[in-house]
């Protein structure tokens, strides 16, 4: 065996990194497996970066739990972490008096959760906080803890800060089966070789139920992937009055599709929900897209398609678990346990939506189960919580900015126009702790090709600057990972060509 | 590097330079071009086919080759260059902020500014193309800069989505790079770009067209596989039964281009939603003053040689608005959009101008007219002042009319001018 | 035996299309359009030319590849050789714009020259 942990998790996103950063408290070998080219590339890098209040989960429910859990520690991990959060508060609009009724149920479903602060407000106070929001709104219910964030950063630095506290990262590491003795976990058996350890944390995403189901864990636990898919906005060009999210009414499939600002200053509206079959099935369709404009509408009539600039999709990890206290009729529950059948694993399935609001609690739950199934966790006396960001150019003021280029010039050379991100950003990027060595993975971190033009001005440059920094050919340089080769040759090595003239009579 | 300058110019496409090139020679002391790019000459350096100058020059030249014989002149008037510089702010002062690797962060002020940004290429997320987010989508722009300028090919087997020209051109330089381009699938019912180009790109190298089809579908998770192509009606629907599944590894969009205005709305410019330029005076200037534009970033044009004299006539007024702080202005009448015409640049027109020198129309059809035409222009009363007659009128090709000096006496009782294109 | 066959003409952007009646490569009538149509028709069917633009590879230049032209238009047949010497040549930077290339390409007299100037890397 190459080499033994302490701890495994398998799956390097929202949940993962949280459960790695906090394990790595403690003095115990930490190794985060990860089988993409990039952590976070999962359902942590495509959802609506929502800090949900808690009024939502039926109050009981590790959703619940963990939700007023999470989101009340998102001030503090936030500012940790570097991790952009902001506590607008949000609310879910109501148009007719049978979602009058629904408010009425999230308002008590809140208060029973501990959910602070909440109101139902009039569509005349609706309309003077949120002139936008649709003109014959007859009331909304106020959560003013519920938040935006940025899960792409979020899942970064948590992930830095683990490492930087001394776990081991692999990424292109697929989790094949674990390695046992009887019933024992012993290690586990991934693409890139077999390692020991005591303790495995799956933190799979959409993949749990295939890795739990190695172990004989909960053969009936099935994830069947629901996409969500989301357009986004120019910022030029759209703006909501403030900071928030605008949720309709729920319905049984769930939270709908909302109007959000995002802190990275966009409008998004999304997202639709509809099962798909396959756990990579990511694609845009008509009528997906018509779905959530029609929603999006709904609350904001002013949305203008001419201002749509990007498309994306995601998935998430429905499961079909039970919730923990048998009296709660509800069964798509988180799983987060140390199951019986097996000894050695802590298991997380089924994490959706609130995920990332619940990340920094479950691995808090994560941590509580280790240490009441006997593990001795000893805290490292140089623990450092605090993970710096990277300077964002474009968020410092003039002076900032001179003094940041004058100090790196490659902070003074804007790769992306038309969101500003320098070379400096990009390369930052390519040397953190966890580089980003594909097209994607810079984009997920500095935000660059995401506005307007959609990477048509920075792919070439970016491209150039992954070659000289990574010393590969630019044709070996992918838009994420292994098999997105961006380019395939260079323009005079052809092999055989196909010219043919024709004559015209 | 100076803090001050009569005449900033952003950009050093054929616009820019044309502008440098004229603020110089009309006494502006101090110009100044800022290049985002390491090299001067803008999107022509890319443009490396022929078709350039037929009209100033009564040359076919390639885009480089256009570009040099101007850059060349600007070096010779004296004109400062500022390279891999990005304009992060303008303000309607005309303050100007900008970022370099080696002087840092640039606080200039200008007396006037020539806005010369060009276009971006629209996106396949703005088109709100179905299907995976793979590799292998680019715009034909992008393609483009990679095959000639940075030596790249991005693909093997190419789909092409539009028959604009940049889409046409890049079929053809694809394919005598050794690539296979499948098809061009154009989703109106007629070409969007040249016949010249259509002969020569398409049919030339036995290139498939296929008109009112378009991707319903984008196959690939990693990289593009394949495309869904579908025929669609004349409300874009899709027509039943028509999918086709083409195997291939790129898809490029050629599907428009837009101007790029953002530094122009941070200086209070104010935009013409129809060309999505600034709305311009026959000098070029924009609603805020001392501020000019010049070439795409005002509308998309076909023919280089219209970008070079618009240029001239911006940085023309740059140098006079610099030197005397101000644009002596006589009376301004409004230029309309009238029958079958999308748009008409400039925006508006100062009578007095015609005294000294023609100025020149540029408007888009609406609806082809494949027969002969009459372009006017009446006044409010429906008098002619200037007409041309025209073989045809496509919206792909900019209709284009001088109104002369001679025009002078009749325009003068006009409050207003309509142009407008109809069958002869 | 005469047969009559369709061409676009692309003298000037109306691009009509032209009916030419035909033996082989003996043009007996242009049926439509005008004189420049008629000329036009008569060297597609007999000597059909073309301007070709490409690159060529630059060694130590600011970027790997130079745009280059043929001066003149040439037979149309010769493209796909064109192409295909082209890719074989490389030239030292610096380069200047009208350097000649490929002299004399293909035996058909016809030089190709650069576009543009291309310096030398870190110029």
């Amino acid at each position: 065996m190459a080499q033994s942990y302490d701890v495994i998790i398998i799956g390097a996103g929202i949940v993962g990194s949280m459960v790695a950063r906090f394990l790595s408290k403690y003095q115990l070998d930490i190794l985060l497996i990860e089988k993409e080219s990039d952590i976070g590339m999962g359902t942590s890098s495509a959802n609506s970066a929502a800090v949900h209040a808690g009024y939502d989960a039926l109050p009981g429910t590790n959703k619940a739990i963990t939700n007023m859990l999470g989101v009340e520690m998102w001030p503090q991990i936030s500012k940790e972490l570097g991790i952009p959060y902001e506590r607008c508060g949000d609310y879910v609009v109501a148009e007719s008096k049978e979602d009058l009724a629904v408010l009425e149920e999230l308002l008590e479903r809140g208060k029973e959760n501990g959910v602070p602060g909440m109101a139902l407000i009039s569509g005349e106070e609706m309309r003077q906080r949120e002139p936008l929001i649709r003109p014959d709104t007859i009331g909304a219910l106020w959560a003013p803890t519920g938040g935006i964030s940025d899960p792409f950063t979020a899942t970064v630095a948590a992930a830095e800060n683990a490492v930087m506290n001394g776990v081991t990262v692999m990424l292109n590491t697929a989790f094949e089966d674990f390695l046992m003795d009887g019933n024992t976990i012993t290690g586990v058996h991934t693409s890139q070789g077999d390692f020991g350890c005591r303790w495995v944390v799956n933190a799979a995403g959409l993949f749990a139920d295939d890795v739990m189901h190695k172990a004989g864990v909960r053969p009936n636990f099935e994830i069947r992937p629901r996409r969500g898919e989301y357009l986004i906005l120019d910022k030029a060009e759209c703006q909501l009055t403030q900071n928030t999210i605008l949720f309709p009414t729920p319905s049984s499939k769930g939270k709908g599709i909302l109007v959000a600002a995002t802190l990275h200053g966009n409008v998004i509206v999304g997202p639709n929900a509809n099962f798909v079959n396959d756990k990579s099935d990511k694609d845009m369709t008509s009528e997906g897209t018509e779905e959530i404009w029609s929603g999006g509408k709904k609350l904001v009539p002013s949305v203008n398609r001419k201002h749509i600039i990007a498309e994306f999709a995601g998935l998430r990890a429905t499961g079909n678990a039970a919730a923990p206290d048998p009296e709660i009729d509800y069964h798509q529950d988180f799983i987060i346990e140390i199951p019986e059948v097996v000894k050695g694993l802590v298991n997380l399935g089924g994490i959706e939506s609130p995920g990332f609001t619940a990340s920094p609690a479950i691995a808090v739950k994560v941590v509580e189960l280790l240490r009441s199934a006997g593990e001795e966790l000893v805290e490292k006396p140089d623990w450092n919580p605090i993970r710096e960001a990277p300077p964002v150019f474009r968020h410092m003021d003039k002076q900032q900015q001179a003094e940041l280029v004058a100090k790196e010039p490659a902070y003074g050379r804007i790769v992306c126009r038309c969101e500003t991100v320098t070379e400096g950003e990009i390369l930052a990027a390519i040397h953190a702790p966890i580089p980003a060595t594909n097209y994607d993975a810079i984009k997920r971190r500095t935000w660059l090709g995401t506005g307007r033009c959609q990477g048509g001005f920075d792919m070439p440059r970016v491209v150039n600057i992954l070659a000289e920094e990574l010393g590969i050919p630019p044709e070996e340089v992918t838009k994420k990972g292994e098999g997105s080769p961006l380019l395939y040759r260079r323009t005079k090595d052809v092999q055989q060509d196909h010219i043919v003239v024709k004559d015209l009579i | 590097m100076k803090s001050n300058y009569d005449v900033i110019i952003i950009g050093s496409g054929p616009g820019g330079l044309a502008a440098a090139i004229a603020a110089r020679e009309n006494g502006a002391d101090d110009v100044l071009i800022i290049e985002r790019d390491i090299e001067l000459g803008g999107i022509l350096l890319q443009c490396i086919h022929n078709g350039f100058g037929l009209q100033l020059f009564n040359e076919d030249m390639p885009g480089p080759t256009y570009a040099q014989y101007y850059i060349d002149k600007v070096k010779d008037h004296g004109v400062e260059t500022l390279m891999d510089t990005m304009v992060l702010d303008i303000t309607p002062q005309r303050e100007v902020f900008a970022i370099n690797k080696d002087l840092g962060y640039l606080d200039l002020q200008a007396k006037a500014i020539v806005l010369a940004m060009g276009c971006r290429e629209r996106t396949r997320a703005q088109i709100l193309l179905p299907g995976a987010r793979p590799a292998g989508v680019y715009t034909a722009g992008t393609a483009q800069r990679f095959v000639n300028v940075e030596g790249h090919m991005p693909g093997n087997k190419f789909v092409i989505l539009g028959s604009g020209d940049i889409g046409m051109i890049m079929a053809r330089r694809l394919t005598i790079e050794g690539a296979e381009v499948e098809r061009v699938l154009e989703i109106m019912p007629y070409l969007t770009g040249l016949t010249r180009n259509y002969v020569q790109c398409l049919l030339d190298y036995g290139i498939t067209l296929q008109k009112h089809r378009t991707v319903n579908r984008i196959i690939g998770r990693d990289r593009v596989e394949a495309i869904e192509a579908v025929t669609v009606d004349e409300k874009w629907q899709p027509v039943p039964g028509t999918k086709e599944i083409i195997p291939c590894d790129t898809l490029l969009l050629s599907v428009g281009l837009i101007p790029e205005n953002e530094l122009s709305k941070k200086a209070g410019v104010l935009l013409d939603p129809v060309t999505n330029g600034p709305f311009v005076d026959d000098r070029f200037m924009t609603n805020v003053p001392g501020i000019f534009a010049a070439g795409n970033v005002v509308q998309v044009y076909d023919l280089v040689d219209w970008v070079t004299e618009a240029g001239f006539t911006a940085g023309k007024g740059a140098a006079q608005f610099a030197l005397s702080e101000k644009l002596e202005t006589g009376e301004e009448i409004p230029l309309i959009a009238g029958e079958n015409i999308r748009y008409v640049v400039p925006h508006k027109l100062d009578k007095s101008h015609l005294a000294e020198e023609q100025v020149r129309l540029q408007m888009r059809a609406i609806v082809p007219i494949e027969d002969r035409v009459l372009v006017t222009v009446e006044d409010q009363n429906g008098e002619v002042v200037a007409k041309k007659g025209e073989a045809y009128a496509r919206p792909g090709e900019i209709l284009t009319l001088a109104i002369k000096p001679k025009a002078y006496e009749a325009i003068q009782k006009a409050t207003s001018l309509t142009v407008n294109v109809r069958k002869r | 035996m005469a047969e009559i066959s369709e061409i676009i003409c692309v003298t000037c952007p109306k691009g009509c299309t032209l009916r030419v009646k035909h033996e082989g490569k003996q043009v007996l009538e242009v049926l439509d359009g005008c004189k420049r149509g008629e000329e036009y028709a008569i060297c597609e069917l007999q000597d059909p030319r073309r301007m070709v633009a490409s690159t060529v590879r630059v060694d130590g230049g600011l970027h790997p590849l130079v745009p280059v032209y043929t001066k003149q238009a040439i037979p149309k047949h010769l493209i796909p050789e064109l192409a295909r010497a082209l890719r074989n040549v490389e030239v030292p930077a610096p380069v200047k714009i009208n350097q000649v290339v490929l002299a004399d390409a293909l035996g058909t007299g016809i030089d190709v020259v650069a576009s543009r100037d291309m310096p030398k890397a870190g110029a």
